[in-house]
């Protein structure tokens, strides 16, 4: 029992709860909210430590004891993409004190963007398959807000097909939920494990694996990511920023939750089935991302890459495979963030997400573009910056796993980054510069304190990566291994 | 009584679908609270009908029905709520600015 493990959770809902009651006192909700947030890189960063000292902290809500209770479960995966999530939210948030405008932050902006954080932190933390619907909803409802904050015309189309393409996906969220319970008569992860592990996955186990596999592909953006570009390319920057980052993250820790601790038993069908969609998710976003010379459109596809990506070192389950994901997962969450803030920074100053109308940014703002280069080669996979360690194991994980189809396409779609990223590079940042300070329709007071924040974390992520490796090897350990899992529930 | 509930899920499955599928925004949104009463009605199912009596101490039966998947819809119907109201306050609002509920003219191809 842990009872700091319920504070990622309860910080930010408690705080958004008391800032509704603060609408018109703008000063007093922008402090509050980066306090909370603040509170929420603390208690991640101690729950590590308790996590690398004492093994995976449980809590059961209530007292009730697991099964039958909601669990909390922590361990070093949730943990680490925690302390990710905040300090990536603290970013967002700063960056939307200067940015999001007045008027929206008195229509309740800081209290919906904590109740996201809430959701986020609630799924990577909850041990109960139920409750992490609910999570899912918790800040899906509040995603459905916020993408049409400001309210345009394309933001409110977009975020129509948005929700209704996310409602259908809860919906069989829900019809996996009720099969799982018919058959095994228990929702509790550990529970499930166990018990899935007794009766044998059988065809109809197998089955509804896929059902829940379709339900987090499009959360996650695994192949049906057809909602991504519409809906990631409308809202403000910030909101953006911490979409990208933060959402399609969420399936995919849903996915490896699933796939390493309950349908573990048949890779050769369900593994292998995850391999070929992140094969076709790789390829087409690659091609997405080329093809398009639209600013915010090459993000988006970058994206969907990136979870191909991914979910490779998850079909190797191997320890160097899912080591590198995790590396992966926690530098693309802040890497993401950076590129969109950047991006919607652009379109803020020129007011065209348009490359071909965009050009020589770097003579006026030479820290925005080399924060945007060293972005785009940490995206990429050049040492010492983040992406490197991540691409290098997860490509070994994957060729040692036998996957040599799967590992080539990953390389090639890092070649695609590769061009998509210097395209976008050289058309926005080099060249001959056509605007004038005067000329721009905005200015980067503000807007660059919060990036450089962010470079600074992903950079140091990338140099300082020794200071990590325990803890992301504890967290491949504990994902290979289910019974530490479940040993820790029902202890 | 199970393979009746399923069937009936199935019925209230395929109209959602044929209403989802049509160009109407309010209809589209009728077939998504449809499908989600479907999948309600399928969780209540899950846990087996008329298995006991109520799962209070004291009563003296032989078998109690199970409470999980009651919990679990009541949680699920809320839910499902809260998202309908937010999409129909949506579909108003798009109503007013588009002046139209066809989604055939909210494609939005146009502006790319």
């Amino acid at each position: 029992m842990n009872n700091l493990l319920i504070a990622p959770i309860i910080l930010p809902l408690l705080t958004g709860m008391v800032l509704i009651v603060f609408q018109k006192n703008i000063m007093l909700q922008r402090i509050l909210s980066l306090v909370a947030l603040l509170a929420t890189i603390v208690t991640s960063v101690l729950l590590m430590n308790q996590i690398r000292d004492g093994g995976i902290q449980t809590l059961q809500l209530g007292g009730w004891e697991a099964p039958y209770g909601i669990s909390l479960v922590g361990d070093m995966f949730s943990a680490l993409l925690l302390l990710a999530t905040s300090i990536v939210s603290v970013g967002c948030l700063v960056y939307a004190f200067s940015s999001i405008g007045r008027r929206q932050e008195k229509l309740y902006f800081y209290p919906l963007f904590l109740f996201l954080i809430t959701g986020v932190n609630g799924s990577f933390l909850t041990g109960d398959l139920f409750n992490l619907y609910v999570c899912f909803e918790v800040f899906l409802v509040a995603s459905y807000v916020l993408i049409t904050v400001g309210g345009a015309k394309r933001q409110l189309r977009e975020s129509l097909k948005y929700i209704f393409t996310n409602i259908i996906a809860s919906a069989f969220f829900l019809i996996g939920v009720a099969y799982l319970y018919s058959i095994t008569g228990t929702l509790n992860l550990a529970d499930l494990s166990i018990r899935i592990s007794e009766i044998g996955q059988d065809g109809l186990i197998t089955t509804v694996a896929i059902l829940f596999l379709i339900v987090f592909a499009m959360k996650a953006g695994l192949l049906l990511y057809f909602w991504l570009p519409g809906s990631y390319s409308v809202p403000p920057t910030a909101i953006a920023a911490i979409f990208a980052a933060l959402l399609t993250k969420v399936g995919i820790y849903a996915i490896f939750r699933m796939f390493t601790l309950v349908f573990y038993h048949e890779p050769q069908i369900t593994h292998l089935f995850i391999g070929i969609l992140a094969a076709i998710t790789m390829i087409l976003g690659g091609l997405g991302a080329s093809g398009y010379s639209d600013l915010r459109k090459i993000l988006t596809y970058n994206v969907i890459i990136s979870v191909g990506f991914i979910m490779a070192g998850l079909v190797s389950l191997t320890p160097a495979g899912i080591t590198g994901s995790i590396y992966y997962l926690i530098h693309d969450i802040l890497i993401k963030a950076i590129v969109f803030l950047i991006g919607g920074t652009i379109v803020h100053l020129t007011g065209t997400s348009d490359l071909k109308n965009i050009s020589g940014l770097i003579r006026l703002h030479p820290q925005l573009g080399w924060m945007f280069f060293i972005a785009a080669l940490s995206m990429v996979g050049i040492p010492p910056l983040s992406g490197f360690l991540g691409k290098v194991f997860t490509t070994q994980g994957v060729f040692e796993a036998g996957y040599y189809w799967l590992g080539i396409i990953g390389l090639a779609a890092s070649l695609l980054i590769l061009y998509s990223m210097i395209k976008l590079f050289m058309n926005a940042f080099w060249g001959e510069t056509i605007l004038s300070v005067e000329e721009e329709k905005g200015t980067t007071k503000g807007l660059l304190f919060p990036i450089a924040l962010l470079t600074v974390a992903s950079v140091a992520l990338g140099v300082g990566a020794e200071a990590i490796t325990g803890y992301v090897a504890q967290a491949a350990e504990e994902l290979l291994n289910p019974n530490l899992y479940i040993q820790a529930v029902f202890e | 009584m199970e393979t009746l509930m399923v069937i009936l899920v199935g019925i209230l499955v395929s109209i959602g679908t044929y209403l989802i599928l049509s160009k109407q925004l309010l209809r589209i949104v009728l077939g998504v609270s449809i499908v989600g009463h479907a999948v309600n009605l399928l969780i209540i199912t899950s846990g087996g009908l008329k298995t006991g009596s109520a799962p209070l101490l004291g009563e003296k039966a032989a078998g109690f029905a199970d409470a999980l998947p009651q919990a679990l819809v009541l949680t699920a119907i809320v839910i499902n709520f809260a998202v309908t109201a937010v999409v129909l306050v949506l579909c108003y609002r798009s109503y007013q600015s588009f002046g139209t509920d066809d989604m055939e003219q909210l494609r939005g191809n146009e502006h790319e």
